[in-house]
């Protein structure tokens, strides 16, 4: 599918053949695409079609049964090569921490055991929290937030890790109109500046408007490559498995039923 | 004046005597490296392995007085089994573990109680690690607790951030590249260390409620973790000296005086905190 010659680097990410599952029931079966290096690539796919858990084999999180994600070229790339955001679902909101303490641990991987955040630490991950825009709220405690502006902290906590690649769960759910268009801003300046960031999401619109790559996902993938060559009805219907329609108005593709 | 100068009188007395002195000391030392490792504790939702340590090293206490042994090394060695038990099977998914931990902690209890049952005569030794005494600890207790309290403390200092980040989100520190296992059977380590320097001064049914109380009422009232403890702490040792107080005059339990007075402390700042009181909490802000 994709033409273009292998990038001089490796790709950001390869999956070869990945099957993973719980319990004896598969969730991914026999996933494999590649990601070239400085993109802002979706993954897109309806509930339970596996994203959560891919992220999660790429990560190590999660054993795959067969099959291996190299982070360029690098079969086990360390840590802090990736940067990662939970589903937020996961995350206990009642800890007493403040915004900034949970952005700040977005750097432990980089310091590894035993030392402590320096002032260079917390720099990086005040810059972090001024890129979403959540500066002024550093000092709140976690769940003294809004369901975005928890959001808006976790995305933070992953910029704060300064890592290649970025592994986004589900980062435009619960955010307003107005969040979800800085922080799809903020990817695609971060993706010009040469990270890669690989986002799961249901939400079409947003990845037809700003994303350059989309690997589709329903257990198998569906197909991967530049959104141009692959956001078309048949792979739409494929994926979430209904017809899906897409118009094109005034060069802004929505997606949508019948 | 002479009344003013009969309340300071009373308020001096009982620290002239030794075994008050002595008590003061052990049970405050508790107080507050129980308020740190119960501040993990209760934001891990594991306040019922906090209950089921104690129960299981009185098996070892009960064992190590049966063979002669050092009591502490037994119940810390019956700890200790106890805690790594308990994580690997909570790390293993789909066992459904509070049962499992029940299971073992009753058995060891019950195996506690069985060899009790053989000795002869009555054990103040023994039977002190059940309901706790304060004022029958000796100097020697006294270090034991300093020691390994100090050392327990040390290691969660050292290791703060990191257990900060596996209680947090430990799928995010795994991610990160921290050896969250390590980790987590570290803090049930740590844990039950601390269970067994409570164990003589608060007693096996109490020392749960030393984990739990104060940690869980400065929760209450702050919104960081390190104040969290800061504070627990603090009230640790207000409820030690408070509860021995209560203890010297009313001529009652110690153990119960000090649970109590925590126990009271909380309910306090349930209903009076500022910002998440019931009460003060309610009163809209100016
Ligand atoms: N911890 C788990 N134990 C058992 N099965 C699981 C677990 N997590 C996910 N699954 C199953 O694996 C499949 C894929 O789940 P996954 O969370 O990866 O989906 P997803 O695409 O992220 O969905 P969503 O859009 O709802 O987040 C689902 O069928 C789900 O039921
Ligand atoms: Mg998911």
């Amino acid at each position: 599918m994709a033409k273009t010659p292998e990038p001089p680097n490796g790709y950001a990410l390869d999956a070869k053949g990945v099957w993973a599952g719980y319990n004896g029931h598969a969730a991914l079966e026999g996933v494999s695409f590649r990601i070239e290096p400085g993109c802002l690539a979706g993954l897109v796919g309806p509930n339970g079609s596996g994203k959560s858990t891919l992220l999660r084999v790429i990560l190590g999180l999660h054993k795959p049964w067969r099959g291996e994600v190299h982070v360029f070229g690098d079969r086990s790339p360390p840590q802090t090569r990736l940067g990662y955001m939970p589903q937020s679902e996961v995350v206990d909101w009642s800890f007493p921490v403040t915004a900034s303490d949970v952005v700040l641990m977005g750097r432990y991987g980089r310091l590894g055991l035993l030392r402590r955040p320096r002032q260079h630490d917390r720099d990086v991950a005040m810059q972090a929290l001024e890129r979403v825009r959540m500066a002024d709220r550093a000092r709140r405690r976690i769940g003294e937030l809004s369901g975005g502006e928890q959001r808006r902290v976790l995305v933070a906590r992953a910029l704060a890790q300064e890592a290649d690649v970025l592994l986004l769960d589900e980062p435009f759910a619960g955010l307003d109109a107005t969040s979800q268009h800085d922080i799809l801003e903020l990817f695609a300046g971060l993706a010009r500046d040469g990270k890669t960031l690989f986002v799961a999401t249901h939400d079409l619109s947003c990845v037809a408007a700003c994303f350059d790559h989309a690997v589709f996902l329903n257990r198998k993938v569906v197909a991967f490559g530049r959104l141009a060559d692959v956001l078309n009805e048949e792979v739409l219907t494929a994926t979430f498995e209904r017809h899906l329609l897409l118009l094109n108005v005034e060069g802004k593709i929505y997606a949508g039923h019948q | 004046m002479p009344g003013i100068s009969d309340f300071f009188e009373s308020v001096r007395e009982p620290w002239t005597l030794e075994f008050m002195q002595r008590g003061l000391i052990a049970v405050a030392l508790v107080g507050i490296v129980s308020a740190v490792v119960g501040s993990f504790v209760i934001l891990k939702g594991m306040a019922f392995i906090g209950d089921a340590l104690p129960h299981a090293s009185f098996g070892g206490v009960a064992a190590a007085f049966a063979l002669g042994g050092n009591l502490y090394l037994g119940g810390a060695i019956a700890a200790v089994i106890t805690a790594l038990l308990i994580g690997f099977i909570s790390r293993r998914a789909g066992v459904k573990y509070d049962t499992a931990i029940g299971i073992i902690f009753v058995g060891a209890f019950a195996l506690g109680i069985l060899i009790v049952s053989r000795q002869s005569g009555y054990q103040v030794d023994l039977f002190s690690f059940v309901f706790g005494n304060v004022l029958a600890v000796g100097w020697d207790d006294v270090w034991l607790i300093a020691v390994v309290g100090g050392l327990v403390l040390v290691a969660i200092a050292a290791f703060y951030k990191e257990l900060l980040f596996i209680a947090y989100d430990p799928s995010m520190a795994a991610a990160s590249g921290l050896p969250v296992a390590a980790l987590q059977y570290g803090l049930l380590a740590l844990l039950a260390l601390t269970t067994v320097i409570a164990l003589q001064t608060v007693g096996i049914v109490l020392v749960v409620a030393m984990l739990v109380t104060p940690a869980a009422t400065a929760q209450v009232l702050v919104r960081r973790l390190p104040w969290m403890m800061a504070l627990g702490a603090l009230i640790g040792v207000v409820s030690a000296v408070t509860g021995l107080y209560i203890a010297y005059y009313g001529d009652v339990s110690a153990s119960a005086a000090i649970v109590l007075t925590a126990t009271g402390l909380f309910l306090a700042a349930f209903l009076l905190a500022p910002q998440r009181g019931l009460i003060i909490g309610r009163v809209p802000q100016p």
